[in-house]
C-alpha cells in the first residue's frame, strides 16, 4: 500500500449519525472508500441509503462523526471551515440538480462566481468566461439571466461554473433529475467530456441507464457500500 | 473576495427585490429626514430668538451712574459713595474708545406736552442722532434727531406713535409746534411703534436733544449711557475700554456700572441649543426603529436566500465572505437611506423657510452629520446579527431548500 500513489479520496472508518429527535439515524457506517485520480464513478442506491451524505461529506459541506477523509493524500476532516472552504474553491466542483443558479445573476455573471469569491483578478476571470462560454456553447446566452434560459442551458452554465476553477473533481448529485431525456443525455456527454480529459467524476444518479455509463458503480444500501464494481482503483488516464 | 465585487454583488441582492430595498431606504430616509427637520425647527428657533434680540441691540453696552447695579439700602454706599455725575463730556470721550461703534447719551425725565389745547404728561428722553441707530429703531415718518453738536440743539423733537395718536389724533403732526415744559419744539419725527424695550415704552417718549434736556430739567447729569460695540466678539473689550475711559476720568474711581445684554443672550442660546439638542435625540429614536427595520429585513432576505448562501458556500465562499456580502448589503442600503433622508430633510427645511420666510430654519451641521452618522451605525449593527446567521448557515441544509 505504501507504495502506491495515495488515491485522490481515501475515506476511512467514516461514520455520520444523525439525531432525529431521541432516535439516531446512521446515515454512513463504517465506511471504506478508495477513489483514484481521473475516475468516473455512479453512486447509486434507494432514498436513505446515504449516497447524499456521502456526495456532502466528499464535498466537505459536512463532517463525518468518526473516521478520516483524505483528498489528495491530506487528511481534510481536521481542516478549520475556513481551510475547507478553500479547498471547494480550488478542487471541487459542484452540480446540482436543481441547478443552483443565481437567478438575478446573468449566465457569464453565475459562471464567474466561484472565481469572484476566491478573489481572482477581473482580467483573468473575463478569458476564462469567455473560453467557458465557448466551450459549453454559450455565447448567445452570456447576458442571459437564469429564468430565460432552457434547463439544458442552466446545467450547462452550471457545469461551466462548476469547472471554471479546474479542480481535481467533479460531484454531480443527479444532474439530469430535472431535464428530458435528450437534453439529459448532453449534459452528461459534457460531463464525460470533462472525465476523458482527466478530471474525477462521481455522479449520484437514481437513474439506472446514468449510472450504467460509468466505469465503476458504488452500489449503496443502509449506509454502506453493497456493491462495487470496481474494489481497486482503476488507472488514472493523464 | 475583492472589495469592488463585493461591493457590486451586494448591490445586484440589494435591487434584486426592489420593494424589500425601498421599503428599507424609506424607514432610514424617514429617520434622518426627521433629525434633519427637527433639528431645522430647533436650530431655527434659536436663531429667530437670537435675530429679534439682536434688533433690540444684541451688541448693547450700557453705562449707568453708581458702582452697584442692586437696588436696595447699602450703609457703606449711602456713607462713602457719593457718585459723580455722567456727563456729556463722559459720553463723548467714549467714542474714541476703539471697540465702540456708536454712543448715544440718555438724560430721562418728565415734563408736560401740549399742542391744540391738549395736554398730557410725558416722559422726554434727551439724546443725540445716535440713539436711533444704537437702538434698531425705525422711523415712521420724517427724521429724527439731527447729527451735530452735542451741547447745542436745535428744538426739535421727535415723538412716539402713542403719543403722537394721543395728541394728533388724525391731524398730520409733521413741521407742527408743541409745547414740552416751559419750551416750544417743532416736531421733525415720528417713530414707528416698537413696543417695550430697556423698561421704557418707546411709544410713550418724546425725543428732543440731549442739551436741551437737560437744560429744561436743570441738570448736567446722564441717566444712561448707551453703547453699541463694534460686533458680538467687541463687547467684553467695549465694556472693559469704557469701564477704563470713565474710570480715568473720575479720577481713578470705579462709580459706574457697565452691563451688557449679552449675558442674557448667552443664557437663551444655551437654552435653546439644549432643546435643540433634545429634539435630535428624539428624532434619533426613528433612527434605530429604523435599524430594528433593517435587522428584520435582513433576516427575511436570509431566510429567503438559504439556498443562495448554500451555494456560495459549496463554491468555496468563507463563512467571513457571506457575513461580509450581508453586512455590505445593509450598509449600502442604509447609507442609500440615509442620503435620500438628507435631501428629504433638507427639502422639507426648505419648504418650512418657504412657508415662515422670518423662520431661519436651517438644520445645524453637526446634528445632519450625527444623523447620518448614526443612520449608517445602526444600520450595520442591525446587520449583524442577519450576517452571522447567513454565515452559520449549514450548508447541506441551505441547499436543500429551494
Amino acid at each position: 500500500m505504501n507504495s502506491m500513489p495515495p488515491p485522490l479520496i481515501e475515506l476511512t472508518g467514516i461514520e455520520r449519525v444523525f439525531h432525529l429527535g431521541d432516535s439516531e439515524v446512521h446515515a454512513l457506517r463504517q465506511l471504506d472508500l478508495r477513489i483514484g485520480a481521473g475516475e468516473y464513478v455512479a453512486v447509486m442506491g434507494p432514498s436513505g441509503s446515504g449516497k447524499s451524505t456521502l456526495l456532502n461529506l466528499l464535498g466537505l459541506l459536512d463532517r463525518p462523526n468518526a473516521g478520516t477523509y483524505r483528498l489528495e493524500g491530506r487528511d481534510v476532516t481536521t481542516l478549520t471551515p475556513d481551510e475547507q472552504a478553500r479547498v471547494r474553491s480550488q478542487r471541487i466542483g459542484f452540480v446540482f440538480q436543481s441547478f443552483h443558479l443565481v437567478p438575478r445573476l446573468t449566465a457569464a455573471e453565475n459562471i464567474a462566481l466561484p472565481m469572484m469569491l476566491s478573489g481572482l483578478a477581473p482580467a483573468q476571470r473575463a478569458t476564462r468566461v469567455a473560453q467557458a462560454l465557448k466551450d459549453y456553447g454559450l455565447e448567445n446566452r452570456a447576458d442571459h439571466r437564469p429564468d430565460e434560459l432552457s434547463g439544458g442551458q442552466r446545467q450547462r452554465v452550471a457545469i461551466a461554473r462548476a469547472t471554471i476553477m479546474q479542480p481535481a473533481v467533479i460531484l454531480a448529485d443527479e444532474p439530469t433529475g430535472n431535464l428530458d431525456r435528450t437534453t439529459g443525455d448532453e449534459v452528461v456527454r459534457l460531463l464525460e467530456a470533462l472525465n476523458a480529459q482527466g478530471v474525477t467524476l462521481i455522479v449520484v444518479t437514481h437513474d439506472a441507464s446514468l449510472g450504467a455509463r460509468a466505469r465503476r458503480q458504488l452500489l449503496m444500501e443502509d449506509g454502506a457500500v453493497r456493491h462495487d464494481t470496481a474494489p481497486q482503483p482503476c488507472e488514472a488516464p493523464t | 473576495m475583492r472589495s469592488a465585487d463585493l461591493i457590486r454583488f451586494a448591490r445586484d441582492a440589494a435591487t434584486g427585490n426592489p420593494l424589500r430595498a425601498s421599503l428599507l431606504v424609506l424607514a432610514m430616509a424617514i429617520g434622518v429626514a426627521a433629525v434633519v427637520v427637527l433639528t431645522a425647527l430647533g436650530d431655527g428657533a434659536r436663531r429667530y430668538v437670537m435675530n429679534e434680540f439682536s434688533s433690540l441691540g444684541s451688541n448693547l453696552v450700557i453705562v449707568l451712574p453708581g458702582r452697584s447695579q442692586t437696588g436696595g439700602f447699602n450703609p457703606g454706599n449711602a456713607i462713602t459713595n457719593t457718585p459723580r455725575d455722567l456727563t456729556i463730556d463722559d459720553a463723548q470721550a467714549l467714542q474714541r474708545a476703539s471697540a465702540v461703534a456708536r454712543v448715544a447719551p440718555l438724560a430721562v425725565g418728565t415734563s408736560e406736552i401740549s399742542a391744540g389745547g391738549k395736554l398730557r404728561e410725558v416722559m422726554v428722553a434727551g439724546t443725540t442722532a445716535q440713539y436711533l441707530e444704537v437702538r434698531y429703531m425705525a422711523m415712521a415718518q420724517g427724521r429724527f434727531l439731527a447729527h451735530g453738536d452735542w451741547r447745542r440743539g436745535a428744538s426739535e423733537a421727535v415723538i412716539g406713535a402713542k403719543v403722537r395718536e394721543e395728541i394728533f389724533g388724525n391731524a398730520p403732526s409733521l413741521g407742527q409746534l408743541v409745547r414740552i415744559g416751559d419750551r416750544r419744539f417743532r416736531i421733525v419725527g415720528v417713530l414707528a411703534a416698537s413696543g417695550q424695550g430697556l423698561g421704557m415704552n418707546t411709544d410713550e417718549l418724546v425725543f428732543v436733544p440731549v442739551s436741551l434736556a437737560q437744560a429744561m430739567f436743570n441738570s448736567n447729569t446722564l441717566f444712561r449711557i448707551l453703547i453699541e460695540a463694534n460686533g458680538r466678539d467687541a463687547i467684553e473689550a467695549a465694556k472693559a475700554q469704557v469701564t477704563d475711559i470713565i474710570k480715568l476720568r473720575h479720577e481713578g474711581e470705579q462709580d459706574v456700572t457697565v452691563i451688557t445684554q449679552d449675558a442674557v443672550l448667552a443664557t437663551f442660546d444655551r437654552l435653546l441649543g439644549a432643546l435643540t439638542l433634545g429634539v435630535a435625540g428624539i428624532a434619533a429614536i426613528s433612527l434605530a426603529v429604523a435599524g430594528i427595520l433593517v435587522m428584520n429585513v435582513m433576516l427575511v432576505s436570509v431566510t429567503q436566500r438559504t439556498a443562495e448562501i448554500g451555494l456560495l458556500k459549496a463554491l468555496g465562499a468563507t463563512g467571513g465572505s457571506i457575513r461580509q456580502v450581508f453586512l455590505t448589503e445593509a450598509a449600502m442600503l442604509s447609507l442609500a437611506g440615509a442620503l435620500v433622508g438628507f435631501v428629504l430633510g433638507h427639502l422639507g427645511a426648505a419648504v418650512i423657510r418657504h412657508l415662515y420666510p422670518t423662520f431661519p430654519a436651517y438644520p445645524p451641521d453637526w446634528a445632519v452629520l450625527a444623523g447620518l452618522a448614526t443612520a449608517l451605525v445602526t444600520g450595520i449593527l442591525f446587520g449583524v446579527l442577519p450576517a452571522r446567521r447567513a454565515a452559520r448557515l449549514d450548508p447541506v441544509q441551505a441547499l436543500a431548500k429551494r
